[in-house]
């Protein structure tokens, strides 16, 4: 490992914007601009907010019979995608835990595009090379990757890649944007619509100062960024889900094809598919929620929850204080007799008993454009 | 209440003090509300508790992180700001004025020579 901060091509645009920089993922990155975490998110709910995402790993990887190869490492029905359709999707460990998560898009029958987590991009690779021996990788460390989110961002698009306003949730088009080639898809990860920017890093200044120049746009940094997932109920690796953490628990039973499960058409067939597939069919001691939270303190990460004995059954594993719902919000495990909305319990802060709730997650409405 | 930077004191824990007589109002200095972010909770000690210097006396939540406020002398609380309760925001947006803390009423004898004047705490937060 080496020690060195690594900057993204955007690093001198985010200190003349006045980020605050920090290093997060062996990058320097800010972590909020002047407009400050709060006022940040709100204005990227809305109106549009650009975030720098170009320390995220960015790669393809081509050859024949690829979707089968793939579909052994990501429980997912790879080969039902359609062509410029992407998917979120868990890469699954020999004992069903989660090494990372991830978005695989098809870009032709024989060749994904995948964007990985900044902290797990080399061990992903490295993962994925060794169970897919033969197969050509291109690890895109040219490329530069924005994301666009809010209300207004397919407005602020329009002006500058009218194909990509055509696009619905989890669909992606190559395009040009003021001349330079992009792929764009639309999505994101903060609960709104919007669009994720792949772009050359000898563009992406040129594209990140056009959409900054737009009145609807304000630079994102990382604290808006995370109060903005944990609010749409989105799991952040590393803290909400590990290699010990099998995607049921996780509650991500979603982000498994149909066809994959048991009784699937191609069912099972990838890594620690036991474990999940078990843990689906005979269900799961504990499981992932979210909680409301009492009053205005927020409950983090690290804090223990507590039955109404007193009993400890869990852990909080994100917390935070939700901007747009103007309350904290988290979300943490617990044994699944607990696990239903509406269960009360307790969180231990400075030793002092919050009282949580479970509540159904997104906090806020999501707002993907699915045409 | 207007005040002067000029009046102030201030810690190396980003605190100021206004000290008047034997009593003195708390808060946090400009710099210390930039450096948290947005405060959304601010959970203040009760009237009447006694402190010695660098014990905890309030926590600040920020969207970020959360944060305390020290005693910077050792003394008795005698009043708190309940603005702060509903209005956590006047940290970040007054934190030399409506943002303050708490005043205490300082012990007989406390040493206020480690105290920095304005122009000291801007030397030292400039380092």
């Amino acid at each position: 490992m080496s020690e060195t901060i690594l900057k993204t091509p955007l690093y001198d645009l985010h200190v003349e914007l006045g980020g605050r920089m920090v290093p997060f993922a062996g990058y320097s990155m800010p972590v909020q601009y002047p407009l400050g975490i709060k006022g940040e998110h709100l204005h990227c709910r809305d109106q549009a907010g650009l975030f720098d995402v170009s320390h995220m790993g960015q790669l393809i990887i081509r050859g024949e019979g690829l979707a089968l190869a793939l579909e052994k490492l990501i429980p997912v029905d790879l080969q039902a995608l359609a062509k410029n359709q992407q998917t979120y999707a868990v890469l699954t460990n020999e004992e069903g835990g989660i090494l990372d998560d991830l978005i695989i898009c098809k870009w032709e029958e024989d060749c994904f595009f995948l964007v990985v987590n900044a902290a797990c991009k080399e061990q992903d690779i490295a993962h994925l090379k060794s169970h897919l021996e033969g197969f050509d990788f291109e690890i895109l460390e040219d490329r530069a990757l924005l994301a666009l989110q809010g209300l207004q961002a397919a407005e602020v698009m329009k002006r500058f890649a009218e194909p990509a306003c055509e696009l619905t949730f989890m669909n992606g088009c190559h395009c040009e944007f003021d001349g330079a080639p992009v792929y764009i898809t639309r999505s994101g990860y903060t609960g709104e619509d919007g669009f994720e920017i792949s772009v050359e890093n000898a563009s992406v200044e040129k594209v990140a100062r056009a959409l900054l120049a737009c009145d609807e746009v304000e630079p994102i940094g990382l604290g808006a960024r995370d109060s903005l997932r944990l609010e749409a109920g989105l799991c952040l690796y590393g803290h909400d889900m590990n290699t010990q953490t099998s995607p049921i628990e996780a509650s991500l039973i979603w982000s498994i094809s149909k066809s994959r499960r048991r009784d699937g058409a191609k069912a099972a067939g990838f890594l620690g598919a036991e474990r999940v597939l078990n843990d689906i069919e005979l269900g799961v001691s504990r499981k992932r929620v979210g909680f409301l939270v009492e009053g205005r303190l927020p409950v983090r990460e690290g804090a223990g929850i507590f039955d109404a004995d007193g009993n400890q059954v869990g852990e909080i594993t994100s917390g935070g204080f939700g901007p747009s719902i103007n309350a904290p919000v988290a979300m943490g495990y617990v044994p699944l007799s607990l696990a239903k909305p509406d269960t009360q319990l307790t969180a231990k802060v400075r030793n002092k008993d919050i009282v949580i709730t479970v509540a159904k997650t997104p906090f806020v409405p999501q707002r993907y454009f699915r045409g | 209440m207007v005040m002067m930077m000029s009046d102030l004191k201030f810690t190396k824990d980003h605190e100021w003090l206004l000290i008047s007589g034997s009593q003195a109002t708390v808060g946090i200095t400009e710099f210390a509300q930039e450096q948290l972010g947005d405060v959304v909770f601010v959970e203040l000690p009760e009237v009447g508790s006694e402190y010695s210097q660098g014990d905890e006396v309030a926590v600040i939540e920020s969207v970020k992180a959360a944060g305390e406020i020290v005693a910077p002398l050792a003394g008795k609380v005698v009043e708190v700001n309940e603005e702060l309760a509903d209005n956590p925001e006047l940290v970040n947006e007054s934190p030399l004025q409506d943002g303050w803390f708490v005043k205490m009423e300082l012990n007989d004898g406390v040493d206020l020579s480690e105290l920095m004047s304005e122009s000291e705490y801007q030397e030292f937060t400039a380092e």
